[in-house]
């Protein structure tokens, strides 16, 4: 109860504090929002997409891949720095978003991952991806491209 | 999960690799006072690379100036880029004083990162960002002298990923090793850290 009334609070803020805010998509139990991915430098080959997904259902939900055009292959990532190194796995099982939590894709962390880019993203662009839900199902989310190097997809002014 | 576990324990073999690093430091500096010959582990020392021209480039061309130093490779989406866009920070909020330092950025995916395709992906950044990248001899063999994790990851359809060290080394203009900047510090520890190491 205490978290939906902070997520009822906090919607409104977002809605008054920013109209720059991403909308947000309700898929099934699932609400997806603050889809952003980050401009590549010229030949790069890999990138990353990050978005927010919260489960109001009461059962897992499960992300199990992503589809895309502007790659070879487009995946979801783990990513983790530890002690100064950074390993990134695809994760073949997928990631679960347990009942009524949110599960962050971001920098650092879970990722939509492109591999083998067919070409640089650009700054203002807008990416198509469908996120694949085990039960949910597919879902078309779009994806701003943030200035290269972006650690968020806030706009910067 | 297994990733998580198999991240876990990848992360203790860093760790080890880091505590051993640093301690190496720590004894040769001791050492150094003493017997200056003695033999100790040491991080960092001369190379030979190719720049973002397919030149060689190395230690020498750094005259001799405090350089910044990151390992990464193009196909990263995320440390790399993040690095790289911090990195630009810094040499910004430094100004003219930028040019007493070297910045460096040195591919650990020498196959994959050309001259010509890592030239253009740091130049996007910042061009006083030097590219360096080289055959794989010549990586693997600064990748063991800097005692930076580097591996290659294979993925299912014969490509293959990069685990690799995520912080920036700071080197003295001996090429010594200083210290290293973590992956994502805060520009209010990471500025001080590179001020002191310009003053140095
Ligand atoms: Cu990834």
């Amino acid at each position: 109860m205490k978290t939906r009334a902070l997520l009822v609070a906090a919607a409104l803020v977002a809605f008054t504090g920013s109209a720059a805010l991403a909308e947000s998509i309700q898929h099934g139990n699932l609400t997806i929002k603050d889809a952003w991915t980050r401009a590549t430098p010229p030949k790069a080959k890999g990138g990353g997409a990050f978005v927010t997904i919260t489960n109001n259902g009461s059962e897992d939900a499960r992300l199990t891949g992503a589809v895309s055009n502007y790659a070879k292959r487009t995946e979801i990532h783990e990513m983790a720095v530890n002690d100064g190194v950074m390993k990134m796995r695809k994760l073949d099982e997928g990631v679960v978003i347990p009942a009524g939590e949110t599960l962050e894709l971001k920098p650092g962390s879970y990722h939509v991952m492109f591999m083998g880019l067919n070409q640089p993203f650009k700054m203002g662009e807008e990416l198509n991806v469908t996120l694949e839900f085990e039960k949910a199902g597919p879902v078309d989310v779009t994806f701003p491209v943030m200035k290269m190097g972006a650690k968020s997809g806030k706009m910067h002014h | 999960m297994n990733v998580a576990k198999t991240i876990r324990y990848g992360a203790w073999a860093a760790v080890a690799v880091l505590v051993a690093a640093v301690s190496a430091v720590t004894v040769m500096k001791f050492v150094q006072d003493d017997v200056p010959q003695a033999a100790t582990v040491q991080i960092g020392g001369p190379f030979e690379l190719v720049d973002g021209k397919g030149q060689v480039f190395t230690d020498k061309n750094l005259n001799g100036k405090p350089t910044l130093m990151f390992f990464g490779f193009t196909y990263c989406p995320d440390v790399c880029p993040t690095t790289l866009s911090d990195m630009q920070g810094w040499i910004e909020n430094l100004g003219p004083k930028a040019d007493d330092l070297n910045f460096v950025f040195v591919s650990v995916d020498p196959e994959r990162d050309t001259p010509d395709v890592i030239a253009d992906y740091v130049a996007a950044f910042d061009t006083r960002v030097v590219p360096l990248t080289g055959s794989v001899d010549q990586v693997k063999k600064v990748v063991k002298d800097y005692r930076v994790y580097a591996r290659k990851v294979p993925l299912d359809d014969g490509d293959y990923t990069m685990d690799h060290t995520a912080a920036v080394y700071m080197l003295n203009g001996d090429l010594d090793f200083v210290g290293t900047i973590s992956y994502q510090e805060p520009e209010e520890t990471a500025l001080p850290k590179i001020r002191k190491l310009l003053g140095s």
